[in-house]
């Protein structure tokens, strides 16, 4: 093995730009994955999968092999208000049986049998990738289900292969849609509104609704966090949408707007500048004089406290810097922003699912030489992170080991979380969260490694590394003005 | 056996189940349906379906017995969530990077075949990881479109493109049975691939002088690896582990990260099975078409040992004594010392260890091994229960709950919801398992030990020690403590309260939580 190893994959060049604000760069984005390369990313079902579920009082059939349950279990820190059925994971288990003979009876019993014991308020049943290869009638399937247990059953198109993770988010707004019916409500709610793209990740849904209920404003529903079925019927007698995770959810807003005329604003609910910001928004768009007054004291009280807190950890953490990876482009431009609030310079950014006009958000609020990747992999980060002399990595479960493995800080944004990092409590969390990593004094300790205590083997290679380094260090600059620029 | 029956299910909605299950199979001509569902029946609570999974998927137990080689990358066929979610859920457990790569199928791909993107695969992954071995798992959908992955290698093969790589298709179908079916048979198809290479030939004669025994370890922390190479090699021979997970997935911290370990198990080392004493395999509940010692014994003539996991003491005692016979040598002082530390750990607990109502699952070999502790411990065994299908796990564990006079539930291919609801029926107090017994633990506040794969919700576990005498006995302190805590927690209060005579004059005295 003398070949030195590639660092940027064959039709990967194009996913990868070094920010130069004097050229007129595109990356490109919206592909399918490259083989081989180790990406990130999840499938058509995790898509469908993560919008859909935290739905509180419906039973979420996966229909296919264990697999795909077994590994979506519960996994994300959704919260619910009520029912939790949908932490229940119900799988119709295929097996080389059924592969051969076809899930359909497995599945109209499993149906039966949820609805018997759970009495859910709908059923959604999610495709898996053999489904849809074996060619189970699944939206016949639900409808006969429908009509005899009087619920909605909803098919959810998700089969793996069938597209990125980015269909996935689609499939699950088509069935949200479907839920909703095709009927329009003419005459809105005054002063509502529904907020999609926050799924309650530890009580942040319930934080902005709070905020929302002080001004005095009606949130019909959150799409999907806490959601409940009743809840996402009613949403269409909203006088406005906000919406926050604009790559799963402008989809739905494009559609709500098409079919129920209900118009929408993206907002941000992440910092709290963006807190007040979106909040503003919202209030000037569907408030009164009263509302816009109680606005006001609301986030007079809120910054007074909150702010100079954060500004207080603002002290410890200027002048680091910070490599983001995450799902996608609207987490990744609140995450640039608010690392700027805290005096921290954003020098990679990437994202697994970002569109066209996010990347070039990317490229308007980073500096310079910020590295840009979309749908990237371990060895491009472990690369950049190195190039780039980041501090910190911001990303999910797979990237995290990586971060520590290279002695770099982390900060999980991720759907595990089990502490808000939305409005105003959350800004702090984040700021405490970035002091509690990246100030660490076991860093220190890590530093102090020496290479004298490595074996003799171990130095070699650390030699070797070194010399490969010195031979062509800007590897990455090379790349991206070859065929970086579209 | 004892009947489950749900509490908050009344009868009429048993019935109504019941009724419409009749219905629905009515037109099921064969008894197939109706013997299988007579016998889910028994195991799961659901007929129809697997509510809160009991196990994973074969690609998992592939995925993870290839980190076990040295400078080996994985690339799973199928679409990029089945890699994606074993990478995620490895990661968790292991907090080491776990870099796994995706053919990425495509509705292209599923239509004309996964030819073309895993070829792509394989030449993106040699050239970013360089690699000396390729194992390529398949997944569900591979299979189902009948991607012939023995050709799709050999063309690769042939290109001469890749050579000095040694690139082996290995099929686990995600339905075709439970991670541990896919993590025994991962080892041997990597046997069998490297067993006939012609290469290692000539230092067959040299290895052949320093004796060695194949060691097949499932369910093993990386700490237990370590453990049971430690207890091989007093007896003075080596031990050669096939996978080796103890330093690839337990990495030291340094200050040069290298994406693909160097630890594991080399090719070499694979191709020399064959001149092992013998083959010892702890975790011995799968099927025999699926065990590697029996497959070296039939074509290879090693002698296989197929034995439980070593934990607890009479677990330890089988590994040890089949050590001492295999080399023929007395079993070593320094292992003899530790037993008698584990007897006198055992003494120590025993009063303890009798309170404990103990409910275990998992994967079925770390189920039983644990059941063999819990039992010869005094404690009562109330539930031992896996995902997997395995005949000779019910047997083995009725055979050993006779000898303690002991009855439990046992269940197979069983679900957390069923476990869930006996482990409330026999009134549990201490349950043994991987994190997804976090929901029993959550909503019921039953006492939980996490245990095996994965263990997403604590830090360690790659590091725990349960197996040998050493690990045995750190186990069971833990369990012990479990126990006494519980026996502490609220004494003074339950004390108070069960017994001081009520009058209504009396108020509570200071109890030991209140004062904190």
């Amino acid at each position: 093995m003398n070949q030195k190893s590639t660092i940027i994959a064959d039709h990967r060049e194009k996913q990868v730009l070094v920010n130069d604000k004097q050229k007129n760069q595109a990356i490109a984005c919206d592909t399918h994955s490259v083989s081989g390369v180790v990406s990130q990313r999840a499938c058509v079902y995790c898509g469908a999968r993560v919008v859909l579920n935290p739905i509180t009082d419906a039973a979420h059939i996966v229909h296919g092999p264990i697999g795909c349950a077994s590994y979506t279990w519960d996994i994300r820190g959704s919260l619910s208000s009520d029912s939790e059925l949908f932490r229940t994971s119900f799988s119709t288990d295929l097996r080389e049986h059924d592969i051969i003979f076809g899930g359909e009876k497995k599945l109209i019993a499993a149906i039966d049998e949820i609805v018997i014991r759970e009495k859910p308020k709908a059923v959604f049943i999610y495709s898996t990738c053999v489904v849809g290869v074996i060619g189970d009638d699944v939206k016949a399937i639900a409808k006969k289900a429908e009509i005899k247990h009087g619920i909605r059953v909803i098919p959810v198109h998700s089969s793996g292969f069938s597209g990125s993770k980015k269909d996935g988010y689609k499939a699950a707004c088509h069935a949200i849609l479907d839920l909703m019916g095709p009927e329009k409500v003419e005459v809105k709610t005054p002063h509502s509104l529904n907020f999609l793209g926050d799924f309650n990740l530890a009580a942040e849904a319930w934080i902005i609704r709070d905020y929302l209920e002080t001004i005095g404003l009606e949130l019909k529903t959150v799409i999907t966090g806490d959601a409940t079925i009743d809840s996402l019927r009613a949403a269409k007698s909203a006088s406005i949408n906000v919406v926050q995770c604009a790559g799963s959810m402008t989809y739905l807003a494009k559609q709500m707007k098409m079919n129920y005329d209900i118009p929408f604003e993206n907002i941000r609910f992440f910092g709290i500048k963006d807190t007040i910001r979106s909040l503003r928004k919202i209030v000037f768009s569907i408030g009164t004089e009263e509302h816009v007054k109680r606005f006001e004291t609301l986030v007079a009280q809120k910054e007074a406290y909150y702010q100079p807190m954060v500004e207080a950890y603002k002290r410890k953490l200027i002048g680091k810097k910070v490599a983001l990876y995450v799902g996608g482009g609207f987490k990744a431009i609140s995450l640039i922003e608010q690392f700027a609030d805290l005096g921290i310079q954003t020098v990679l950014v990437g994202t697994q699912t970002g569109s066209k006009e996010e990347y070039e958000q990317f490229r308007k609020l980073t500096g310079e030489g910020t590295v840009i990747l979309d749908d990237t992999n371990p060895t491009e980060l472990e690369h950049f992170i190195k190039e780039t002399g980041a501090h910190i990595l911001v990303g999910g479960v797979k990237e995290r080991p990586l971060a520590y493995k290279l002695g770099v800080s982390f900060i999980d944004h991720n759907h595990e979380r089990k502490h808000p990092l939305c409005g105003f409590e959350g800004a702090l969390n984040f700021a405490m969260e970035v002091d509690a990593t990246v100030n660490s004094p076991v860093w220190d300790i890590v530093k102090t490694f020496k290479p004298n205590n490595e074996t003799k083997s171990e130095s070699k290679t650390k030699s070797k590394t070194k010399q490969a380094k010195k031979e062509k260090p800007f590897d990455v600059i090379d790349l991206t003005i070859e065929g970086g620029i579209l | 056996m004892i009947k489950v029956i749900k509490p908050d299910t009344d009868n009429a909605t048993k019935k109504a189940v019941k009724a419409l299950m009749t219905e629905i199979h009515r037109d099921d001509s064969k008894d197939r349906n109706k013997d299988r569902n007579k016998d889910r029946n028994k195991d799961r609570n659901y007929v129809n379906m697997q509510v809160n999974p009991c196990k994973m998927c074969m690609p998992m137990g592939g995925a993870l017995a290839l980190k076990g080689v040295k400078n080996a990358m994985t690339i799973i066929h199928g679409s990029q969530g089945c890699s994606t979610y074993i990478r995620r859920h490895m990661a968790a457990h292991y907090n080491e990077p776990i870099d796994i790569a995706s053919s990425s199928l495509s509705e292209e791909g599923t239509v004309y075949g996964g030819s073309k993107n895993l070829k792509i695969g394989i030449r993106n992954l040699v050239n970013m990881y360089q690699p000396e071995v390729v194992g390529v798992l398949t997944t569900c959908l591979a299979e189902t479109i009948g991607d012939d992955i023995e050709r799709i290698v050999r063309e690769v093969r042939d290109t001469g493109e890749f050579e000095g790589i040694d690139i082996i298709p290995i099929p686990t179908p995600g339905y075709g049975g439970s991670q541990t079916e896919g993590y025994f048979d991962t080892i041997k198809a990597l046997m069998a691939y490297f067993v006939k290479k012609p290469i290692q030939v000539q230092k067959e004669t040299e290895e052949t002088k320093t004796p060695f025994i194949n060691i097949v370890l499932s369910d093993a922390t990386c700490e237990d690896v370590r453990e049971i190479k430690r207890m091989v090699e007093l007896f003075g021979v080596k031990a050669l582990f096939i996978p080796d997970i103890s330093d690839a997935l337990d990495a030291p911290f340094t200050n040069h990260y290298n994406k693909l370990s160097e630890e594991g198990i080399s090719r070499e080392e694979l191709a020399k099975v064959i001149y092992a004493k013998a083959t010892i395999e702890l975790g011995d509940l799968v099927a025999p078409n699926h065990s590697p010692a029996l497959f070296l014994e039939e074509e290879y003539g090693v002698k296989a040992y197929r034995l439980p996991l070593p934990i607890g003491i009479n677990n330890t005692d089988c590994l040890v004594k089949a050590l001492a016979e295999v080399l023929d040598k007395d079993i070593p002082k320094a292992l003899e010392v530790e037993r008698g530390r584990l007897m006198d750990g055992m003494i120590d607990a025993h009063k303890h260890s009798a309170t404990g109502d103990i409910a275990v699952f998992g994967d079925m070999n770390l189920v039983m091994g644990i059941a063999g502790l819990v039992l010869e411990n005094g404690m009562q065994l109330k539930l031992a229960a896996t995902g997997s299908m395995s005949k000779r796990f019910k047997e083995q564990l009725e055979s050993k709950l006779d000898q303690y006079q002991q009855k439990a539930e046992i269940l197979q291919d069983t679900d957390y919801e069923t476990i869930r609801e006996v482990i409330q029926l026999k009134g549990v107090n201490l349950m043994m398992g991987p994190s997804d017994g976090k929901f029993i633990w959550e909503k019921d506040h039953v006492d939980f030990i996490r245990v095996g794969f994965p263990v997403h919700d604590h830090v360690g576990a790659q590091r725990k020690n349960i197996m040998g005498y050493k690990g045995s006995l750190i186990f069971l302190d833990e369990i012990t403590n479990h126990l006494l805590d519980q026996k502490h927690k609220g004494y003074r209060e339950r004390m108070y309260q069960t017994y001081y005579p009520k009058k209504e004059s009396h108020k509570p005295i200071q109890t030991d939580e209140a004062a904190r």
